[in-house]
């Protein structure tokens, strides 16, 4: 289980306020897509989630606890640039978590233990489609397959909450539209729920279950200072998607097909 | 077509590299002949049998006195220095720049310290190291450790910074603890970084270590320049000043080439 929980939420920097009144139940394994336009807060939203920033009001809970101050193995990230460690390979990078988590005191493994981790790590490689690049640092490896690096050196920590801040925001279009399928593969075999940041209208329905749009209500240059963002509108895609069901529609027409559900 | 799009070929490009010692030796060439011509005892501008006469005396002939070879004593006992020195400035720099550039306490216990201290001239700290610790080994090594520590301990820091804060972001996703991401995520990259870094200060390590050797020494390059300047022996300040540039060179080339074999991502990353 891994249901979110965001109870009147408030975000303020100073006397900038950029959050006001955020409240929001998001259902285990949802797929939640945040829109809306720049510098709405829908990037310091996702930043709370990830523990990166404290919300200033206001509660958010996983599975009825409240998120821990810092970010933590629970919740896996994606960001659009530097998700992957340009001094490891796409092998290192991947087993990187895994490494850390078992060696709390030397960060690496060898011998037995190691070839246990490499062996689901080249798993998870294939399973994003980067066999045969496993040697290769991420400077030698293009903006697509770097992303696809990033999930899966997130996925293999099997996090509760997978957030991604504009993941697939830089590449172009036909590679978007190759990971958007890997991307909704991925959904419906971990079990996990997917909070986007994205400012493409068209990937946020293709790939959620719900799509949120943050916006300021009053947005008049003497307001602005005063009055944050909030959520304005809260769309359920229907026919609705549920993970790891196969689904009969086909709701994007000119998108990609996966064999499991749309 | 404009001047900035024109690139010399490979054989053009060499042959433009070696233009200016080209240029440098025939107009030394020429001054020393005419030098000679009016003189032949002209000691200001040697000609060439003049310094192989003297290479040949300091490297190759024993000296009668101690029987030894003064290049290559000279020679070991610079190194020795300078390689201490490096060696002091290389531990201190990584260890207090990794923790400066990670912990933000310690950001603010040691960044303003560090950036005061850089600002002393080390050459005016001679005399105080000199007269604490004497006129031995230990005052020239503190000499060019003190000169070239704060610098590269701030050059480290910055880098260890600049690091996207996602990349750290990303570590703790993925458990890292801080010592972890210090180890793991951090120390790594800023290694290469380091070995450039020492390369930079290669320049400021060599005139510490001349300066110390100058005024107290019984060996050393810097002491057998400063030595025979009492003779006006060109003949052998010359060769001995290429020689130590020959030395920094050449470190300059293998550090460069030690960070590529060692590091080879860093050289990938460059450019992006």
């Amino acid at each position: 289980m891994s249901a979110l929980s965001i109870k009147n939420v408030w975000k303020e920097y100073g006397d900038q306020i950029v959050l006001e009144d955020v409240s929001i139940e998001i259902a285990s394994r949802a797929f939640v897509a945040l829109v809306g336009p720049s510098g709405c807060g829908k990037s310091t939203f996702l930043r709370m989630l990830l523990g990166q920033e404290t919300q200033t009001k206001g509660k958010i809970l996983l599975d009825g606890e409240p998120l821990p101050k810092e970010p933590g193995p629970d919740r896996g990230v994606v960001f659009q640039r530097y998700s992957v460690f340009p001094h490891l390979t796409v092998l290192g990078n991947v087993m990187f978590g895994k490494e850390l988590q078992a060696s709390r005191f030397a960060g690496r493994l060898f011998g037995a233990a190691r070839r246990a981790v490499e062996e689901e790590a080249r798993a998870m490689i294939a399973a994003v489609g980067l066999m045969g690049s496993e040697n290769k640092y991420p400077a030698q490896l293009s903006g697509g397959m770097q992303q696809r690096l990033a999930l899966a050196q997130a996925l293999i920590m099997r996090p509760k909450v997978l957030l991604l801040d504009e993941p697939f925001g830089a590449l172009d279009p036909g590679i978007r539209a190759e990971i958007h399928t890997l991307m909704k593969k991925l959904w419906h075999e971990a079990p996990m729920t997917v909070v986007m940041v994205t400012h493409d209208m068209r990937e946020a329905f293709t790939l959620g279950t719900r799509v949120v749009a943050f916006e300021r209500p009053r947005d008049r240059p003497e307001e602005k200072l005063r009055y944050g963002a909030t959520i304005t509108k809260d769309i359920t895609i229907w026919p609705p998607r549920q993970a790891g069901v196969p689904s009969i529609f086909r709701p994007d027409r000119d998108g990609p097909v996966s064999s499991k559900g749309q | 077509m404009r001047w900035i799009n024109s690139r010399p070929a490979n054989g053009t490009r060499l042959a433009l590299a070696l233009l200016p010692f080209v240029l440098v030796l025939i107009a030394y060439a020429i001054g020393s002949a005419e030098r000679l011509a009016e003189n032949p005892n002209d000691k200001l501008l040697p000609g060439l049998t003049g310094f192989a006469d003297a290479i040949n005396r300091m490297a190759f002939v024993p000296e009668a006195r101690t029987g030894s070879y003064l290049l290559w004593v000279d020679t070991l006992a610079s190194l020795q220095r300078l390689g201490a020195g490096l060696a002091i400035a290389t531990a201190i720099a990584l260890l207090l720049g990794l923790v400066i550039g990670i912990l933000p306490y310690a950001r603010a216990l040691l960044s303003p310290f560090v950036g005061a201290i850089s600002m002393v001239p080390p050459l005016a700290l001679l005399p105080i190291l000199f007269i604490v610790m004497g006129l031995g080994e230990t005052s020239k090594i503190a000499l060019i450790a003190i000169g070239v520590t704060p610098i590269m301990i701030r050059d480290l820091a910055l880098k260890a910074i600049e690091l996207p804060r996602e990349m750290i972001v990303k570590a703790e996703t993925l458990s890292a603890s801080s010592w972890q991401i210090a180890l793991r995520v951090v120390l790594p990259q800023i290694l290469p970084r380091l070995i450039t870094c020492l390369r930079l200060q290669l320049g400021p390590a060599w005139l510490f270590l001349i300066a110390a050797e100058a005024i107290s020494a019984d060996s050393g390059l810097g002491y057998r320049i400063f030595l025979v300047r009492r003779y006006l022996s060109m003949d052998v300040i010359f060769p001995y000043v290429i020689w130590i540039t020959l030395l920094a060179v050449a470190t300059d080339i293998l550090l460069d080439r030690l960070r590529i074999a060692v590091f080879p991502w860093s050289e990938l990353e460059k450019g992006k």
